[in-house]
């Protein structure tokens, strides 16, 4: 198991080194540059100081150069400054957007399983009944539909029109003069409707996969001893059932780690939460280099360790693989 | 030069107002102090240092926080802010600021003619990363005499000068050491900063909001508003749902909303609707350096067969006015007896025809030795627009026999392969200007290399007179005579087809008093704007 584990550990290396490379080139391919963003257009800036401000970020040099030196930097987790115009450390404009965003995420994935889980069971152990086809429909609608408009309409009717939650945003003006109680009932308020919306969006995988699992393990041949046994059918689904059509789940919430710090832009522009899809989005526009390679290194890494993380779990989890 | 982003924005003319505010009885007469006001912006400030900043978040807060020499008061003339007066002398090159006395920063430090050099030093100070330099390389010398005098010198007379210095004047104190070592980046300032304004900042929550608090020391009194927050709402649907909501004080509209969507009584109700003319125009560019656009005649004949009117009713909802130039119609430098094209499909004909281009083989598109006449419009994507207008161009050069193809680019892309390689045919942008009528940038043959901004090629001897006398010129009627023979040419030439001058759509909240519109737009009294005790929305 360990020299597995140490296997695993140093086959990263390579792998992350070959992701940042790809990562840079195929950034650096897009036209445009940081500099053009501030100085394009501007009739009152020239074509001098276009050329000062390339120097400046290094822009002037060869790809392979500005690939070294960056790498370099990242040696000794230095993730540089961003080109934007406020030139703060990539790091601090990611720590600060980071925590949200895995606040967010982790609420809506507590949501999806709380509601998914339940409806794969029961749509699994009543297949085919009113039941499993209303959800089925009922999931899939979320699934097909555009999040930015559910998102307009749901800020239109409780927001504008019944007054209920704020449309945007995530405190109020005056948080700043609420006791704790206040404060944390005002996050709430700020914080349903954008749960809601990205919670709704992934109902549909969530549930399905459980619903085909359990199917799959409802068939089995233990559960055909369980209930030979005589034992209620509740003991058999919620006990043996259950417990075998979980396993898989450790999988996708390994695959989900990276996801937890993704971010949506559509969804985080349209309730004005700063959140890192938008950074993201922002930084690529601006061709903000630094920042996108910040953000990418730390996703690849998460990703990575996501991965590394669900194989360990399931072999824990199952002693079938752990022998096997 | 920050007058041109907040030109963008504010300072806007010709004000009509929708609806009179009705001040409540007895509270009419006396202003008083309090209540917050809220406005959006759809990106976050980028930095707070307006030497280092170009966005427009940015400078909306900065015009709060930090005070320029002088300023356009509500009838777009220079006054002075800082400074309390000026001299031009004899021979137009030295201009004399006299400074305010008993000014100071908002950390209680003195404001004196220091701070003015060091300004400009910073400017052109070669480590400095500022797309601002381009009017302070101008200067021959820069002096401050006294500690409440400052004196600059051109190498030759400079007519938009006087409106540079309106640009903010940074505090010495809090910056000289970062200038020194060359870390003007990462001063604090850019986060918190420090200026002489009538704002103070209060505190910057990332990607969320910023909040100025009335600065009680501010040189012309202390701003009747108490708190001013700017909130990061990047989506414009949601923006007006926080403005219908009550979370937002102010936004401008889009036509769209201000036509439709705001004639509700509900809204009628809460919030006071204005529009007037923005200093920005949209417009029809021609690559001159293709044989195709080469011919005058061609360009005229596109410019008869385009319905000005038709795309401002169609893309503006009639919110705007046909342009002929590139100034806006009621500026005093406009020149409102240019040749103008009233839309006439068959005079485009007939000059295309003359031109060589008729319908040989009959299917409709017109065509010269086996050639059809035929070009491609492109334009940048998230403009809708600016793509609204090309697709109308587009039907109507249709009917008189030219095929148009529309292509949407994002913008880097637009730029680097398309308008400063010149490769493209005709492209549809827009322009934002100010009072200053300088247009050298734009027209002057000396700008036509790549990356400058006269990227479709205009080269005429008499227009690079023209400009080059023009900001040589401090006389305004003298001015008047040259921007009019400037804009007769271009009239007649047709490098562009001006297409509209849009309109700036404001709605701020019934509850704020004292909003006076005037040729500047409304905001330029803000500190000046109050409300009622009893309407007070914010108690703190």
């Amino acid at each position: 198991m360990l020299v597995y584990l140490a296997k695993r550990l140093i086959m990263m290396i390579p792998l992350l080194i070959g992701i940042t490379l790809i990562s840079f080139v195929v950034i650096h391919l897009a036209p445009g540059e940081p500099t053009d963003m501030q100085t394009d257009l501007n009739p009152k800036s020239s074509v001098e100081m276009r050329d000062r401000l390339r120097q400046q970020y290094n822009l002037d040099k060869p790809l392979h150069v500005q690939y070294g030196l960056w790498l370099k930097q990242i040696a000794t987790l230095d993730f540089g400054e961003s080109f934007a115009q406020d030139h703060r450390p990539v790091l601090d404009k990611i720590s600060e957007r980071m925590p949200i965003t895995i606040f967010i995420n982790v609420l809506s994935i507590v949501v999806i399983l709380a509601v998914a889980v339940p409806i794969g069971i029961l749509s699994a152990v009543r297949r085919n009944s009113m039941f499993d086809r209303g959800t089925t429909i009922f999931v899939f609608l979320g699934f097909a539909m555009p999040s930015f408009w559910l998102a307009l309409l749901l800020m239109d009717y409780f927001g504008v029109r019944l007054g209920l939650f704020p449309v945007a945003g995530l405190k109020s003006i005056g948080y700043d003069y609420m006791s704790p109680a206040q404060q944390l009932w005002d996050m709430a308020r700020h914080l349903i409707m954008p749960v809601f919306v990205s919670a709704f969006g992934g109902l549909a995988g969530f549930s399905r996969y459980m619903r085909s699992n359990m199917l799959e393990v409802i068939r089995q041949d233990y559960i055909l001893t369980a209930r030979a046994k005589g034992l209620s059918e509740r003991v058999v689904i919620y006990k043996h059932a259950l417990r075998n059509a979980l396993l898989p789940v450790i999988t996708i919430l390994g695959l989900s780690v990276p996801g937890l710090i993704g971010g949506s832009v559509i969804f985080e522009t349209i309730f004005a939460i700063p959140g890192m899809g938008k950074l993201f989005y922002d930084g690529v526009m601006m061709r903000d280099y630094p920042l996108i390679m910040g953000i990418l290194v730390i996703g690849a890494v998460l990703t990575l360790v996501g991965n590394l993380l669900a194989d360990i779990s399931y072999a824990m989890a199952d002693p079938r693989i752990r022998k096997g | 030069m920050r007058f041109v982003l907040i030109a963008l924005l504010f300072l806007l003319s010709a004000c009509e107002q929708q609806q009179a505010v009705v001040p409540a009885e007895g509270e009419a007469a006396k202003p008083v102090h309090g209540d917050t006001f809220i406005e959006a912006s759809i990106g976050e400030p980028n930095n707070l240092l307006p030497v280092l900043s170009s966005d427009s978040a940015s400078s909306d807060i900065n015009r709060l926080v930090y005070n320029g020499l002088i300023r356009y008061d509500k009838n777009l003339q220079l006054e002075g802010e800082l400074a309390e007066s000026w001299e031009i002398s004899e021979d137009q090159l030295t201009i004399t600021f006299h400074l305010r006395k008993n000014v100071t920063w908002h950390d209680g430090a003195p404001f004196t003619s220091a701070d003015v050099l060091f300004t400009y030093q910073m400017y052109i100070n070669p480590d400095v990363p500022t797309s601002y330099a381009e009017d302070f390389l101008q200067v021959a010398r820069a002096e401050a005499p006294d500690p409440y005098t400052f004196r600059v010198t051109y190498k030759k007379p400079y007519a938009p000068a006087l409106e540079s210095w309106g640009t903010a004047i940074h505090p010495k104190h809090l910056l000289e050491n970062e200038v020194n070592s060359k870390t003007i980046t990462k001063s604090p300032l850019a986060r918190s900063p420090i200026g002489t304004g009538p704002y103070t900042f209060f505190k910057w929550d990332a990607g969320e909001k910023v909040e100025l608090l009335a600065n009680p020391d501010y040189f012309e009194g202390q701003p009747y508003i108490h708190r001013v927050v700017y909130r990061v709402i990047p989506d414009t649907s949601t923006q007006f749902l926080e403005l219908q909501s009550g979370g937002l004080d102010f936004m401008g509209l889009t036509p769209i909303q201000f036509k439709t969507q705001t004639d509700t009584p509900a809204f009628a109700g809460n919030f006071s609707k204005y529009r007037y003319l923005s200093f920005s125009y949209t417009y029809l560019g021609y690559n001159l350096t293709k044989p195709l656009f080469q011919d005058q005649r061609v360009r005229q004949a596109i410019t008869y067969a385009i319905n000005k009117q038709e795309l401002i009713d169609g893309v503006l909802l009639g919110l705007g006015q046909a342009a002929t130039g590139p100034y806006k119609p009621d500026t005093w430098v406009y020149n409102g007896k240019v040749k103008r094209y009233a839309f006439d499909p068959g005079k485009s004909r007939a000059l295309l025809a003359e031109a060589g281009w008729t319908d040989s083989d009959g299917d409709g598109i017109l065509d010269r030795g086996g050639d059809k006449l035929a070009f491609t419009i492109v334009t940048n994507q998230g403009n809708d627009l600016r793509s609204k207008t090309a697709e109308i161009i587009q039907r109507r050069l249709k009917e008189v026999g030219i095929v148009v193809e529309i292509r949407v680019v994002e913008w880097a892309t637009f730029l680097k392969e398309f308008i400063f390689t010149g490769n493209f045919d005709a492209t549809i942008l827009g322009w934002s200007g100010g009072p200053e009528p300088d247009q050298y940038n734009i027209w002057h043959s000396s700008k036509t290399a790549p990356r400058e901004l006269n990227f479709v090629k205009f080269k005429n001897q008499e227009v690079d007179d023209l400009l080059e006398k023009g900001r040589r010129t401090f006389d305004r009627a003298e001015r008047k005579q040259i921007y009019d023979r400037f804009q007769e040419i271009l009239a007649e030439e047709q490098p562009y087809t001006f297409l509209y001058v849009g309109e700036a759509l404001p709605a701020v909240a019934k509850r704020f008093r004292g909003i006076e519109p005037s040729p500047a737009g409304i905001t330029y009294n803000f500190i000046k704007w109050w409300v009622p005790k009893s309407e007070q929305k914010y108690a703190r």
